[in-house]
């Protein structure tokens, strides 16, 4: 069928060869932080710096993990880690309890919450930074996880995503339930969540990339190199005033800050595509 | 949309409920209240009182060159990201569409860039560009052009531009390619059958059964470009030289950060709140729309 339109083969081979291109050209500021990242400081500051890959890739690596610039490397994935984690497995669960409670329960109040749990969908964090970061102050988290965590998690996208997949749950279930003495919660943990599964891995890929990838708010929220994240702490590794930046160590650690998100982006492609396609319907 | 069949009772779901609604109150509603609080106010210099002054610092803004500088600036950068961003995936997208084998392994190489975050993405482009050491600005000086974003305002506009449109490329490319995907091969091929060659099906078939996408995208690569490229801005060029690449998000930052001018401050997010609502608006508009198709 397919074959019809571009019979002769030509076509085919001319869309491989602007694939390979276009790939070419996205994936070339990859490549060329990992050659950074395995040559010499000397290789760098004398340009054009080398297209193939030099043999420094274990010290320089082994530099950025255990020494860094302010901070060792080790420290910051570590950081971040507890942050994406935090953010990504927090919000699905406050979400999917909310979710659950407003889909299937009738109280006072219900369509209040719905609404005012639907507005915080409206306001980025970027929006109102300088008073969150004063809520964050006043209850004592700078340089902490939960204040690190907590500000990212007051948003409404994953109860709204749970809701619309409980609303497709065929009511027969709830009923029979409802029928056998089930109390809610048993319905909930022993149908509704198994039910859940792809949805709960398909946004926690989303939301992990999403907490892993923040920037603005751990700048603003952590002072001590210690508890700053890899990516907002690779702009902090470049000296203030004329001196040259440790190139090779910089590009180790952006290469190491990109690894664990492309890692589950590429691993859990078809979860990622499914988040994604879903988080902005 | 509503539940037939429902539980009973009421304090159950007000427990459920409650850890969203204490961080949401918390980490939302106050802070969204203190920001439209402060700015009918102006802070004296050591913090200590503040004087009320109604709409005055939206007075001021909206008066201010270097705001109004920034609304332009915004303006633009926007529309340059969404308009390369956009116009760099359908391109990919439409050859992967014609590619049937080995399509699988040409989108894994393309969504890297998505987890690749805004701020490492900029200093990637910070790296190849860098005007002593970086390899495109030494290739285009032996080409007799001697790049300096640091001190040039275009060329640190078409940097930022160039970070925040890589950014978003994988994703562009995965909604496009999804559409393309989504339009009937035997509409193509009878046109085809026709005699209509490629670039005539693409311009009367393919782009208006994309058109919803493509408008689905406009609006969220616009609301990417305002509020989820400060990392690129931050890490290349701190909004200069000047003010050359200050976006509104970045004066919010900048002012109340940096310059500490904490009313201001938050009349520029109260103004960017309606710019969001706006926006909310025109995507859930689209949204219903489609859901009726």
């Amino acid at each position: 069928m397919t074959g019809m339109v571009e019979k002769r083969g030509f076509g085919i081979w001319l869309s491989h060869l602007g694939m390979i291109i276009g790939i070419a050209i996205v994936c070339f500021p990859i490549y060329l932080a990992f050659v950074a990242s395995t040559v010499e400081q000397q290789d760098i500051v004398h340009p054009p710096m080398p297209l193939l890959p030099g043999d420094r890739l274990i010290e320089n690596y082994s530099e950025a993990i255990f020494s860094g610039i302010n901070a060792p490397v080790w420290r910051m994935l570590a950081n971040s880690m507890v942050m994406a984690l935090g953010i990504a497995l927090g919000k699905i669960v406050i979400s999917i309890l909310s979710a659950f409670a407003i889909v299937y329960f009738r109280f006072p109040g219900r369509k209040t919450f719905f609404w005012l749990i639907f507005l915080t969908l409206m306001l980025p964090v970027e929006v109102r930074i300088v008073p969150t970061y004063e809520v964050a102050a006043n209850f004592g988290m700078l340089n902490s996880y939960p204040g690190l965590i907590l500000p990212l998690i007051a948003s409404a996208t994953a109860t709204f995503l749970f809701r619309q997949f409980f609303m497709t749950v065929p009511d027969e279930l709830a009923e029979a339930a409802r029928v056998d003495g089930a109390r809610p919660m048993r319905f909930f943990i022993d149908i509704l969540l198994p039910m859940s599964r792809t949805n709960i891995a398909a946004l926690f890929v989303i939301l992990f990339i999403y907490g892993w990838n923040q920037y603005l708010w751990p700048l603003l929220v952590t002072t001590d190199p210690e508890m700053n994240t890899i990516v907002m702490g690779i702009k902090q590794m470049f000296p203030s005033g004329d001196d040259v930046a440790n190139w090779p160590v910089i590009m180790a650690t952006s290469l190491l800050a990109m690894l664990p998100p492309v890692i589950v982006v590429v691993c859990m492609q078809n979860l990622f595509i499914k988040g994604l396609v879903e988080t902005e319907k | 949309m509503e539940k037939r069949v429902t539980f009973n009772g009421w304090a159950l779901p007000m427990v459920l409920l409650l850890p969203q609604v204490l961080v949401t109150a918390v980490f939302f509603f106050w802070p969204a209240g203190q920001a439209i609080y402060q700015s009918a106010f102006i802070p004296d210099p050591f913090g200590l009182k503040s004087q009320f002054v109604g709409l005055g610092n939206f007075e001021f803004l909206l008066t201010d060159p270097f705001y109004l500088a920034s609304f332009k600036t915004t303006a633009i950068f926007s529309s340059l990201v969404t308009v390369v961003s956009m116009s760099a995936a359908l391109w990919l997208a439409v050859m992967a569409d014609r590619i049937i084998k080995g399509a699988g392994a040409y989108r894994t190489l393309l969504i890297w860039p998505y987890a690749v975050a805004p701020a490492v993405a900029g200093v990637l482009w910070l790296f190849m560009f860098n005007p002593n050491v970086g390899l495109a600005s030494w290739y285009l000086d032996q080409l007799g052009y001697s790049w300096n974003h640091v001190l040039n305002d275009n060329e640190a506009m078409g940097l930022v531009v160039l970070a925040s449109s890589w950014s978003r490329i994988s994703y562009n490319f995965l909604f496009f390619l999804a559409g393309l995907q989504a339009i009937p091969k035997s509409v193509i091929e009878a046109a085809a059958i026709d005699g209509a060659h490629f670039w005539r099906r693409f311009w009367t078939i393919v782009v208006p059964l994309l058109s919803p996408t493509t408008f689905f995208l406009l609006v969220v690569n616009v609301v990417y470009a305002f509020f989820e490229t400060f990392g690129v801005i931050h890490t290349i060029t701190s909004g200069g030289p000047q003010q050359a690449t200050t976006i509104l998000v970045y004066k919010v930052y900048s002012d109340g950060f940096v310059g500490q001018d904490l009313g201001s401050s938050a009349a520029q997010s109260v103004i960017l709140l309606f710019v969001v609502g706006i926006l909310t608006v025109i995507q859930f508009r689209y949204i219903e729309r489609r859901v009726h198709y």
